[in-house]
């Protein structure tokens, strides 16, 4: 390679890349897990000593309670996402080339639209008055209007609208590298649907599960404007608390400690979708 | 097996997909002031939101950072892709990894620790701390955007501009910037398009004195329904769809 010193150039550009990322991704993320080991102050935020008691107060029955909610809200958004998404992606993979681009085009769309208008979109919808409520009673379907907003069904609803394409765009990317070749031989060897689906189809597309889950489960925990608009005081998230607590109580450890716990979440689901990745590929190279 | 179950399947969902961003711009057109029964077209909310001053202040805001940052983003995005792409050098998984865990990682967690580095450092939270976190989230898309557009690229083009005595400086402005050009397009608008639509990481890095449209939306929606929300929330959809779309157009264009 060529030397350092004889290339401004490169040198310039190295320094700028690496001085942006260390100094806003990876000091932030270390004085988060600094902050989650020391003591809460009024005035500078955090000081010394060091300990672990914004990690037990995890475990306070108050907060354990909210985050236990917001994880089986962000369970079953997840679960919903997945029963949804796993036939879409499957028969998505199956149409045409051409119109495949126009119909993912229009799955990524609502990713670079405002998350947050969409949300507010839902409540013309769910609201007392709102369309759902309206229409179902003009058909008769229902004699006085569902309460549907300011619910925990509302911010799951909110939830998976919002998350849906997340699940759906990594199962298509498996499906859509799925070797027929292999169903065929599945079926040759006398499997039936249902032993092709449990032993072939679903450890094909076990890696787009899990990035799936990845991508619903931890967001779902975090988009604390889903509750604020749609769930009322009573159905809050692990974001809402995160918030609540830099922003508004101005406890950080306490925030730190409940973020760093999210994080650590997000990489064991990252090391499973490596694994299962890996475990394929070794079976698929034997 | 039938071929309809499955195409009726996926217009479901899509039609779910769209049925509430449609009812969003039907209802911005609403003449009715409860904001859920229809009462007519008319333009009252747009004229409403163009008449509140503190609004377009905000919008005006907004634009200004959205470009600020897409400009600042696509610069250090296309000199990281770069670097990455041609140079070796210590730490490059470190370096990967580090854009990997921006994108990854829930935009809170990312949000907060910038909250902590700003207010340690003695940032005060406005326009530039907006501006430093906005770039650092839209980083990570702008370098994946160029990388695949140099990774289908021909090698011996730069080899031969350095055999011919160009300096490396030389070689990526007449060689390497020419081919990454709609790359370099496509990322800026898709962070432009990111930027104006932040919510999350907002939130936490902005202060009182610079105001911005979906901080000033979060703060109108909490409670009820405001009709000028369904305007300003059409116009924000309409305007990131468009940018989408020429990004997009830009990039299929390019491949051919």
């Amino acid at each position: 390679m060529l030397n350092v010193r004889q290339q401004p150039f490169r040198a310039a550009v190295l320094v700028l890349v690496w001085g942006w990322l260390l100094f806003l991704v990876l000091t932030p993320n270390l004085l988060v897990v600094g902050a989650s080991v020391m003591t809460r102050n009024p005035s500078t935020f955090i000081s010394l000593p060091l300990n672990l008691d914004a990690y037990r107060q995890l475990f306070d029955s108050l907060y354990l309670e909210v985050f236990l909610h917001s994880l089986y809200m962000a369970s079953v958004t997840t679960v919903i996402c997945l029963v949804i998404g796993y036939p879409f992606a499957w028969a998505l993979s199956k149409v045409g080339k051409q119109r495949q681009i126009l119909l993912i085009f229009l799955l990524i769309v609502p990713f670079w639209t405002n998350s947050l208008v969409r949300t507010y979109a839902l409540k013309l919808i769910l609201a007392t008055n709102g369309l759902l409520n309206t229409a179902l009673m003009s058909l008769g379907v229902i004699d006085a209007p569902l309460r549907l907003l300011y619910t925990e069904t509302a911010v799951i609803i909110g939830l998976v609208y919002l998350l849906l394409p997340f699940m759906i765009l990594p199962l298509y990317s498996v499906f859509d590298d799925l070797r027929q070749d292999l169903l065929l031989a599945s079926h040759d060897l006398g499997a039936g649907r249902l032993a092709t689906f449990i032993h072939v189809i679903v450890p094909l597309t076990l890696p787009g599960i899990l990035a799936g889950v990845m991508l619903v489960l931890l967001p779902a925990m975090g988009l604390f404007f889903v509750p604020d608009v749609l769930g009322g005081s009573r159905n809050l998230l692990i974001g809402n608390v995160i918030k609540n607590q830099f922003l508004d109580a101005r406890d950080w450890p306490f925030g730190a400690a409940a973020s760093i716990v999210l994080t650590l979440a997000m990489a064991l689901l990252m090391f499973a979708h490596r694994l299962s990745k890996r475990r394929l590929g070794e079976e698929g190279g034997s | 097996m039938s071929r309809w179950l499955p195409r009726m399947y996926l217009t479901l969902v899509y039609v779910l997909l769209y049925v509430p961003i449609a009812v969003l711009i039907v209802f911005s057109f609403n003449d009715s002031r409860t904001g859920y029964a229809w009462g007519g077209w008319s333009l009252r909310w747009y004229e409403a939101l163009f008449n509140n001053t503190a609004m377009v202040k905000a919008m005006w805001n907004s634009l200004w950072l959205a470009l600020s940052a897409a400009t600042i983003s696509t610069l250090i995005g296309a000199l990281t892709a770069l670097a990455l792409h041609r140079y070796r050098f210590r730490g490059k998984r470190m370096l990967n990894g580090m854009l990997f865990v921006v994108m990854m990682s829930p935009e809170i967690v990312l949000a907060i620790s910038l909250l902590a580095l700003f207010l340690l450092v003695g940032l005060q939270l406005g326009f530039i701390s907006l501006l430093l976190a906005h770039v650092t989230f839209c980083l990570p898309f702008v370098v994946i955007t160029v990388m695949a557009r140099l990774s289908g690229f021909d090698e011996s083009l730069p080899e031969a501009a350095r055999d011919l005595g160009a300096s490396d400086f030389t070689m990526t402005r007449t060689v390497l910037i020419p081919v990454i050009m709609p790359a370099l397009l496509a990322g800026w608008l898709l962070g432009f398009t990111l930027s104006l639509d932040d919510v999350v990481v907002s939130t936490f890095t902005s202060g009182p004195a610079y105001e911005i449209l979906p901080l000033r939306i979060y703060s109108m929606v909490r409670v009820g329904l405001k009709p000028e929300v369904n305007a300003v929330g059409t116009l924000l959809l309409v305007f990131s769809l468009v940018m989408l779309m020429i990004s997009q157009w830009i990039l299929t264009r390019s491949k051919q």
